[in-house]
């Protein structure tokens, strides 16, 4: 396990999860956190960092603390979320001064785990059914999201290179399905019509959210470097998983969905992603086992975690949503965190 | 290259290596195998689109036109493995050919294991016919998804090597093979280690005759040919429908390539031109001999 970790994206789902699970483990003696927003997870004993998003004092971090591990979970796979710039600057050139960072002279990282999607795979009628980790996509790249994710391969991989002493994890995620994360496809599947393209009915990978979380927690604990797909079991068409939720479709036109929807996304009412358009024809597969072989385990397959979603919602229909009550407060966490008042377990570490 | 020896074969190494991918994967742990997770399907759909479902009642449908229409006859039936991979590969003809699902569906109901077809991405990129062609056995043509098929999971697998440009002839050139593409299908069956299942079939090419081709409206339409047929002269539904031309399909003896290894990343190219080119050469005489032997076009 490693001792003292950087996770990128603390206020995100993933950043804020796995350091959850981080701070439960008594041998990681240093957890900090760097974000653009405050944490929305209550954390024991991980130290915030608020920074821009372009992550500029980055260096001095690394520098500073001795991290020897970087969980980079702040990567945005989802266009509808924020603007391209927003999330140029976020993925490319987060990325790029993270690894400028890390690979400065003298820096102590020896782990980087790199958390990107199965978008850069694309998605076309050309394409092998299940891309493996070695494979270039067939599809010329047209979403915005794709090319930032790209670009971004393209420094780990550069920094791969030039830092052969670090072991360096690029696990790619399929569409990722769960309670308590909100996705574009899950959003599509909670309309009260399942948006559907007409005349397709795609095949679909997904990967449930804790496997998520166990994967990236997975390559933190191991030494496992290479390009890793993470998805579930198995592959459903796209009507298997509307009937799995109960939902009805509504076809939408096989050419041309760009324009069809565009009036309905400024009125706001139906925010379709324009990477999920593809997907919705074509639909992707990525082969799962060389990380499987590397020792990871699933709890979920495909269906199993639309099961566990659509079982999730239903109970989320009777007792509402979980709502998130904690409030990050500067005062209170630096309190509990560095006050002599309180005691701790770790204290001789701090 | 990766050096577990576990049941599964592995993955044939690929000639665009990223850099970071490991080339050494760590050993296998011996623990007993996890339980199967919990998986609550609804539907039969497998991995590569085909339902079993959808496919019987395809074969309940088809049938009449299979035993009445075409009155497909069979020689040498048994050279078709019953189990275990092997490649299915046959001339192909007619503007919407009529091979592909006669093969299939022979196969599939006399030997009652599926078949898989591979064809061009251009089904793919179909509505509705595509999802059909999908649920029907229908793959897209990718050296990977054939490796998959063949090698991992022991099917029956048919591939037509002349592409699209067999059923994109024109009638004054039928029965007369084209190029075997770039011998694609002989290498996956090298790297797969299964037998190659030549099959010839006579009775497509007259089924739907191409009279001549509109370059111009198939590029409109992205599609490989766009042809005129003389199934048009009976009218915009006559347009689909076969005439009922008499198939006959006779399989010949299968090639098997016993000397070379599986799972090797690359085979000797002139080994591979030479072996499909003696394929297509196989078929082609078959082709002659059968069609000498042909009294009618409509009666065999």
């Amino acid at each position: 396990m490693p001792k003292r970790v950087l996770i990128t994206g603390l206020s995100t789902y993933w950043g804020g999860r796995v350091a959850q699970a981080l701070e439960a483990d008594p041998d990681v003696e240093v957890i900090i956190g760097l974000d653009t927003r405050e944490p929305k997870v209550k954390l024991e004993r991980t130290e915030y960092v608020r920074s821009d998003e372009n992550y500029s004092i980055l260096s001095r971090i690394v520098r500073a603390t001795g991290v020897d591990t970087i969980a980079h979970t702040f990567l945005v796979v989802d266009s509808t979320q924020m603007s391209s710039r927003a999330m140029h600057e976020i993925n490319v050139i987060g990325t790029m001064n993270l690894f400028a960072a890390a690979s400065a002279a003298g820096s102590t990282v020896r782990k980087v785990v790199v958390k990107s999607a199965a978008l850069v795979y694309g998605s076309s009628p050309k394409d092998p059914y299940w891309f493996r980790e070695t494979d270039r996509r067939v599809a010329p790249v047209r979403t915005k999201v794709e090319r930032s994710l790209l670009e971004v391969e393209s420094y780990v991989r550069d920094f791969a290179r030039d830092n052969p002493h670090v072991c360096l994890s690029l696990l790619r995620f399929s569409n990722v399905i769960g309670p308590d994360i909100s996705t574009p496809l899950m959003n599509a599947l909670q309309l009260p019509l399942v948006p559907k393209v007409a005349g397709f009915d795609p095949r679909f990978q997904l990967v449930h959210e804790d496997d998520v979380v166990a994967a990236l927690l997975f390559a933190l604990a191991h030494e496992v470097p290479g390009i890793y797909n993470v998805a579930g079991d198995g592959m459903l068409p796209w009507s298997e998983i509307m009937a799995i939720a109960g939902k009805r479709g509504i076809p939408m036109p096989p050419f041309g969905i760009g324009m069809a929807t565009d009036p309905l996304r400024r009125l706001g009412l139906v925010n379709l992603a324009p990477e999920l358009i593809d997907l919705l024809r074509y639909g992707r597969g990525i082969d799962n086992r060389a990380f499987k072989q590397a020792g990871f385990e699933y709890q979920y397959t495909t269906a199993g975690a639309v099961e566990a979603w659509v079982q999730s919602q239903r109970l989320a229909k009777t007792v509402g949503t979980k709502a998130f009550d904690y409030r990050y407060e500067e005062d209170v966490e630096k309190f509990f965190r560095h006050s002599p008042a309180v005691i701790r377990e770790h204290s001789d570490q701090a | 290259m990766a050096a577990d020896e576990g049941p599964e074969p592995a993955p044939p190494a690929r000639t665009q290596t990223a850099e970071i991918v490991p080339l050494r994967l760590p050993p296998v742990a011996d623990e007993p195998a996890p339980e199967p997770l919990p998986d609550p399907r609804t539907g039969d759909v497998d991995e590569w689109g085909r339902s079993e479902r959808v496919r019987s009642f395809v074969r309940q449908a088809y049938d009449p036109m299979y035993r009445r229409w075409f009155r497909a006859e069979w020689e040498g039936l048994d050279k078709i493995p019953t189990e275990g991979g092997a490649l299915l590969v046959a001339n192909h003809a007619g503007a919407i050919p009529s091979d592909a699902p006669t093969i299939m569906h022979g196969v599939e109901v006399e030997l009652d294991r599926p078949v898989y077809g591979l064809a061009d991405h251009f089904f793919k990129s179909m509505p509705v016919l595509g999802t059909l062609w999908s649920r029907t056995g229908g793959v897209v043509a990718h050296p990977d998804n054939a490796y998959r098929l063949l090698r991992e999971q022991q099917q029956l697998v048919l591939v037509f090597p002349e592409g699209s440009k067999g059923p994109g002839k024109t009638y004054n050139e039928r029965y007369r093979l084209r190029r075997f593409g770039r011998g694609g299908f002989v290498e996956i069956a090298m790297r797969a280690g299964v037998p190659i299942i030549p099959i010839a079939v006579v009775g497509a090419e007259e089924s739907m005759p191409i009279l001549f081709k509109v370059p111009s409206i198939a590029k409109a339409l992205g599609a490989p040919y766009f042809p005129v047929t003389a199934n048009m002269a009976l009218g915009p539904v006559g347009a689909f429908v076969h005439f009922p031309a008499k198939f006959k399909l006779r399989v010949l003896d299968p090639v098997t390539f016993d000397d070379v290894e599986p799972d090797q990343p690359r085979y000797s190219r002139s080994r591979i031109m030479d072996e499909s080119e003696a394929i297509r050469q196989q078929i082609q005489e078959a082709l002659f001999d059968m069609l000498r032997q042909r009294r009618s076009v409509w009666f065999g």
